[in-house]
């Protein structure tokens, strides 16, 4: 059957285009991968090459047209054993499919994101009334989330900088050398690129891995495999290839570090759909949310805070303590005002709760634990009592998550708002090193207690 | 040479002090397919195979082209024409169980996965029926089943990922082999040496395959590499490297089964500079004007790897051209159905637009 021979496309943006010069002409033989035109694009000029054998019968459109529309039939290849008289002659050739013209899609018919239909959370039964609760640091909280985590699941393993025969750089991996071998506690070069990519390609192929930054402020290296290759790969692949990784390590402000080493990634990681993001602040929540997190089927960032690390909580004695992702926690509960943080911002958080407390002022604490997927249900509701809210965080106030939290409270609970939403963050500064500075960049509970009056109008 | 040149990495992988006699065993083996030095031939079998495999990648990309010139095909589109005697000869030489990654380029490697050319095609056309339900496109595809682990649109990023794989199967000492392809371009990404530097030292079970096409998008080697010998880029971490003539699915096949051998037998990593070259564009929309006509014809006319392949098979293997025009009719079929499927195979639902993002 003759076959035409269509204008093409090479470019995505082209339209139309010149047929410069056949290279060819009607009579000869073609076989496939032969050139036989060439056509100037918007872009330059290009060869066109055949896709099938025959004899080019008919030349339909000249050198040197002008303007040819992408699709035009341009010519007629006659296949093996025809007439290419007739095939130039008759109706038509067997076009090969033309391209179906895209189908506007009227805005109205974009499917409407799934909404959570969760109700807002009630974090009160996560320990069971009468567990004996045993003092812990954050730091020993974690490894032993990882402990328990490996000794129930041999594809779960560490690898970082200094994670095994160090004992980690801030003591977080304690004891798992020890306990695991040099098999699952891995001791990287400093290679953060390299190793994050041998961790994602390690989850790839289903094994559980547990991926250490000495801090997040590395992690900027391995960022490209963090987004691109964690977590964008199962929608990529239409749902096949899942991504079970934990990149967890010491985020924000420590102490006196300055600004390459003094940043809050919440809100950068928070904004890629394919992640979750989980920042504790308690020793209970990071045990908890650390084991959850390693048996998660998704990509997590665990952005943890090396000020928190020596800081003690009780934690629940439970042989297998472990909490749901995306579920804040209602820390103190209050009438005046809500209080919405999360990670160290809860310092921050719990004593300006305190300091209103003596005047008199009853505020609600909610940690967010879990920054992505954002628990706006349980904000919401508390909201609906105390009409009031600040939001307060260490990283910065442009596109933080603060912001965040204030959209979504304008989005689903503005008519519970008896004043706007406000915010305490970090300044807007990289951060100082001088300890006046740094002390002046940092959010505190002056400023969150003022702005808790300011929504109360007080 | 085989022997020379196994002997000579074994050196460097000691010693790292034989880089001048590898590579010149390596040139022999570049330059030496037509010489009495050639790799071992080939069985009427073997050809049998190449020959359909390539000849599948060939028209299977000289269709997708032709796709993209309609606008069934969108964005990226980067053909393998002329480079189809890599991926052909390695998977020749891999087992069961061994993974592959790839870039960008990546049609050719899928379809010698064993994938399907419908559900490719249909990925590139965006429909419901693609790999990734149209929703990853040409760069993105994988398949468990085939152990075939993308697709990566970021250059150099499979090189991690595919060393991380290697680390997989090491961790479960499973006997399986990472077979992880990047081209001369990414080849001088950084990540790519964090990569090398860790499965020699953790011994993992990688073959490094750089195919060298001369070109990183418009930029010949010469003008974006300061070692423009790819062998030697494992030296400073003490990782064998080989020059492969790349247009000779024999020589490939010969380097590649040596490759994987050394890393199945846990002896670390392996690299072989595959010397290729792509005859179309970088993309759909690249005129290529950065080197001579004559090149290509050159090298079309003088070094195809399906031409080579063809040549014997009427020669040497005294196949009736028959038999060969029925293997051609054969692979045709399936690619113009793979075509007809990519084209009235529907888009994916709407609904799709929100799943697949977390589990």
């Amino acid at each position: 059957m003759p076959i035409d021979v269509l204008m093409p496309a090479l470019s995505p943006t082209m339209e139309s285009g010149t047929l410069a010069k056949w290279l060819k002409k009607e009579g000869d033989r073609i076989k496939a991968g032969d050139v036989i035109a060439e056509i100037e694009t918007d872009k330059a000029t290009m060869e066109v090459e055949a896709v099938d054998e025959g004899v080019l019968a008919k030349i339909l459109i000249g050198d040197g047209t002008e303007n040819v529309a992408v699709n035009t039939r341009i010519a007629i290849i006659a296949g093996e054993g025809e007439d290419a008289a007739a095939a130039s002659s008759g109706a038509p050739a067997q076009a090969a499919a033309p391209a179906p013209a895209a189908v506007p899609v009227p805005a109205a018919s974009v499917p409407a994101a799934p909404r959570s239909a969760a109700p807002s959370y009630d974090a009160s039964g996560e320990i069971p009334a009468g567990t004996e609760m045993v003092k812990t640091t954050v730091r020993e909280a974690l490894r032993d989330a990882m402990a328990e985590e490996m000794r129930r699941d041999d594809s779960v393993f560490v690898m970082g900088e200094e994670v095994a025969e160090y004992q980690g750089a801030y003591k977080v991996t304690q004891g798992l050398l020890q306990e695991f071998g040099a098999r699952r506690v891995i001791d990287t070069p400093i290679t953060e690129h390299g190793f994050a990519g041998v961790g994602v390609g390690a989850a790839l192929a289903g094994l559980r891995p547990v991926v250490e930054f000495m801090t997040f402020n590395f992690a900027m290296q391995a960022i490209d495999h963090i987004i691109n290759s964690a977590a964008k790969t199962l929608y990529m692949s239409g749902g096949q290839l899942g991504c079970p990784i934990v990149f967890r390590g010491p985020n924000g402000a420590a102490a006196r570090v300055a600004a390459q080493h003094s940043q809050d990634y919440a809100a950068w990681y928070s904004q890629i759909p394919g992640l979750k993001v989980i920042q504790p602040w308690s020793a209970s929540d990071a045990k908890g949310l650390l084991k959850a997190a390693i048996r998660d089927p998704n990509p997590i960032v665990f952005l943890e805070n090396e000020i928190l690390y020596g800081q003690s909580f009780e934690v629940p004695k439970l042989d297998d303590f472990v909490l749901p992702i995306g579920k804040a926690k209602v820390v103190r509960t209050g009438r005046h005002v809500t209080l919405v943080s999360f990670g160290i911002g809860m310092t921050y958080a719990m004593k300006a709760a305190d300091a209103l407390a003596g005047e008199g002022i009853e505020a609600e604490v909610i940690d967010l634990r879990t920054i992505r997927p954002m628990d706006v249900a349980t904000v919401v509701r508390s909201i609906q009592k105390t009409n009031r809210c600040v939001a307060i965080e260490e990283g910065w106030p442009q596109s933080g998550v603060t912001a965040e939290i204030g959209m979504r409270i304008m989005e689903e609970a503005f008519d519970y708002l008896d004043a706007p939403v406000a915010r305490v963050t970090g300044k807007d500064v990289p951060m100082p090193y001088a300890a006046n500075l740094e002390k002046l960049a940092l959010p505190n509970v002056g400023e969150v207690v003022a702005a808790a009056k300011a929504v109360l109008y007080r | 040479m085989a022997p020379k040149a196994a002997q000579s990495a074994s050196t460097a992988k000691v010693a790292g002090a034989a880089p001048a006699a590898k590579a010149m065993a390596a040139k022999a083996a570049a330059n030496g397919s037509a010489s009495s030095h050639g790799p071992k031939p080939f069985t009427r079998e073997q050809d049998l195979l190449a020959y359909r495999e390539m000849l599948m990648i060939r028209r299977f990309e000289e269709k997708a082209g032709q796709l993209y010139g309609m606008g069934l095909i969108g964005g990226f589109c980067h053909l393998y024409i002329g480079q189809e005697a890599v991926v052909v000869g390695m998977q020749m030489a891999t087992q069961p169980g061994d993974q592959v990654i790839t870039g960008y380029r990546d049609h050719g490697h899928m379809l010698a996965c064993g994938m399907d050319a419908k559900g490719v095609m249909a990925e590139l056309t965006g429909r419901r029926g693609g790999y990734s339900k149209g929703k990853g496109g040409s760069m993105h595809m994988f398949s468990i089943e085939k152990q075939f682990f993308g697709g990566h649109g970021i250059v150099g990023a499979q090189v991690s990922l595919g060393t991380g794989l290697a680390f997989a199967n090491r961790y479960r000492d499973n006997g399986a082999v990472s077979l992880v392809y990047f081209g001369d371009g990414a080849a001088n990404q950084g990540q790519v040496y964090e990569s090398f530097n860790m499965a020699e030292l953790w011994s993992l079970p990688a073959v490094y395959i750089i195919e060298n096409n001369r070109y990183a998008m418009g930029t010949a080697v010469t003008r974006a590499s300061a070692q423009t010998d790819f062998s030697k880029r494992g030296v400073s971490f003490n990782i064998p490297g080989e020059q492969v003539d790349g247009m000779d699915v024999q020589a490939v096949h010969e380097a590649g089964s040596r490759a994987i051998a050394f890393a199945r037998a846990g002896k670390g990593p392996y690299i072989l500079e595959m010397q290729t070259y792509r005859y179309r564009g970088h993309s759909m929309s690249d005129p290529a004007k950065y080197r001579t006509k004559d090149e290509v014809e050159r090298m079309k006319n003088e070094h195809d790897p399906i031409e080579q392949v063809r040549g014997r098979l009427l020669g040497t293997h005294r196949v009736p051209e028959d038999e060969i025009k029925k293997i051609d009719a054969e692979v045709r079929v399936i690619v113009n159905e793979s075509a007809e499927f990519a084209t009235v195979d529907p888009e994916p639902d709407a609904s799709e637009l929100w799943t697949d993002i977390v589990r």
